[in-house]
């Protein structure tokens, strides 16, 4: 079968490397997250599993397989096994279209390091991230525990709120690109143009709209320990647990590639062309992709810095920051991408946005909210 | 592998799922079939080489309308509301129906002689989001405005029939 030529496997086993990678950092994960938490919160962290304690994912893993899996008497148990599978197969799937660097030729093959140029590219993000939701949902629901349910719920309407704000501040991304593939967004940022310099306002409503989509912190509702036991996951024990918790540290990981990608020019680095001159176009390939995990990596730490740093939204505040805040907002930096397009200015334009919204959240304080007499 | 025999895999597999949609006793499992109908046309978008089809399927129908469909069944309580069974007087009119509109839609078929499609002539870059941005936008524009205007409408509509008189309680 001609299936199998030398492209079809050199494809296969760039994605089983991307798969290694991806599980190896969400294993990693785990640890820095402990380890960050507890410089946080000046304790040691975990320190018993090897040097430094470096082997606790591995601990973490054992200990995760070895205990009981219980699956609940009342339980729909074919649902309750689907919901963390669903959770990690679409965790995995988004990478696909991450592109984690430029060509490699090897031999006489040439292929691109990303799993499918498709030139929908974004829109696939956008669609397995809409489908991430039914894992919880599922999960949540068969589990046939009102928390669990009510976990699930506050998920669903979190991801889907969230959603909009994102979709909406990509569209920004598009109208200076456009093209939905991720690679011609990437090639449109090479030597430095990186769309964070245009593109700071569309940034900030990603990232707050990645961290919503994540669960995490300070939009980790779904899981609400003090209101929920353990949200949509407290009947779940043993790997399905693991699952269910790795899925996150995954989700973590692409949506930093992600943003890495769409805002802070994917495989590009600083002294591109001088590596090229000096050490061949696949070492500077290489390094292209390194340097796109490190800012995935980066987008990780943050993650964690955040989740340590700030308290949990009440309910309520995330649904009127989600409608009310970030897609106005977004609306509004559509709006001011479309005059820098117009004009040919979009640097000046994407700062000057962010300074007029500013000004205006001020007087718009000064002029309309009633201040408490002190 | 024949391209074709994907195409009778997926059309069978997108068949009994559409069945299981009707079959399914528990209403959850009927919104996931339907999710997985949806993901086998998603497929088919595929198979005619119209990707953003395929995209826009998977984001509005797999991902927006069908999880607020599992939101509203999850609230149900099951239990409580599971009629036994239908009545016969009822399963047969059902019946009647259905098998009716078989018959029309047969009928219909036949005498509009439909002429198959032919694959030689097929533009391969038809569903690729380009040509299609520019076809909505030149020839179908004030189609497609319209329908952005009914989309609004619904959408203020939506807000306004959600939206909390003035002294009502919250819930």
């Amino acid at each position: 079968m001609d299936l199998f030529n030398s492209v079809f496997i050199a494809k296969a086993s760039f994605i089983g490397v991307i798969f290694l990678i991806t599980l190896g950092v969400a294993a990693y994960s785990t640890y820095f997250e402990r380890k960050i938490a507890a410089f946080m919160q000046d304790r040691i962290g975990p320190d018993r599993a090897g040097p430094f304690g470096i082997l606790q994912p591995l601990a973490d893993a054992v200990k995760m397989f070895m205990k009981e899996d219980f699956i609940p008497a009342n339980s729909n148990k074919w649902l309750f096994i689907m919901g963390p599978c669903l959770s990690m197969l679409t965790a995995l799937m988004t990478s696909a279209v991450v592109p984690f660097g430029d060509t490699i030729t090897m031999g006489d093959v040439t292929f691109d390091l990303q799993g499918i140029d498709v030139n929908i590219g974004i829109l696939w993000v956008f669609g397995i991230v809409s489908l991430g939701v039914y894992g919880i949902l599922i999960g949540g629901w068969a589990s046939n525990n009102k928390y669990s349910l009510l976990g699930a719920i506050r998920a669903a309407s979190q991801n889907i709120s969230y959603e909009l704000a994102m979709g909406l501040s990509i569209i920004a991304i598009l109208m200076m690109t456009g093209s939905l593939s991720t690679k011609a967004i990437v090639e449109a940022q090479q030597n430095g143009h990186w769309n964070i310099l245009y593109q700071p306002m569309g940034f900030i409503i990603f990232l707050i709209c990645a961290f919503a989509e994540c669960n995490r912190t300070p939009f980790d509702l779904p899981e609400c320990e003090t209101e929920l036991i353990g949200g949509y996951h407290t009947e779940y024990s043993s790997m399905k647990l693991g699952f269910y918790l790795f899925a996150e540290y995954i989700n973590m990981f692409i949506s930093g590639a992600v943003m890495a990608t769409l805002y802070f020019g994917g495989y590009d680095y600083p002294g591109i062309g001088f590596v090229t001159e000096q050490l061949g176009a696949t070492a500077a390939t290489l390094i292209g992709a390194g340097a796109l995990i490190g800012k995935a990596l980066a987008f990780v730490f943050i993650f964690m810095w955040v989740r340590w740093t700030l308290p949990r939204f009440r309910y309520d505040q995330l649904m009127g920051l989600g409608w009310s805040g970030l897609i106005p907002l977004a609306m509004f930096n559509i709006l001011v991408t479309g005059l820098g397009v117009l004009l040919d200015q979009q640097i000046l334009i994407g700062i000057g946005g962010v300074v007029v919204f500013i000004a205006g959240i001020v007087v718009y304080d000064q002029l309309f909210v009633k201040k408490k007499l002190a | 592998m024949e391209i074709s025999n994907i195409w009778y895999f997926l059309s069978g597999l997108t068949l009994l799922s559409a069945l299981m949609v009707v079959l399914a006793k528990n209403p959850i499992h009927s919104v996931l079939y339907l999710v997985f109908t949806f993901f086998c046309i998603s497929g088919h978008y595929v198979l005619l080489n119209a990707q953003f089809l395929m995209a826009v399927n998977i984001i509005v129908y797999a991902g927006a309308i069908m999880v607020l469909f599992l939101f509203v069944i999850m609230m149900f309580d099951l239990r409580k509301n599971q009629p036994e069974s239908k009545s016969n007087l009822t399963k047969l009119a059902g019946s009647v129906v259905a098998g009716s509109l078989l018959v029309v839609l047969i009928a219909l078929v036949r005498q509009n002689n439909m002429v198959p499609p032919r694959a030689s002539g097929f533009a391969s870059q038809t569903g690729m989001v380009e040509t299609l941005g520019k076809v909505l936008y030149s020839e179908y524009l004030l189609p497609f405005e319209l329908v952005s205007i009914l989309f609004f409408v619904a959408m203020v509509g939506a807000v306004l029939l959600g939206k909390r008189e003035a002294g009502e309680r919250n819930f």
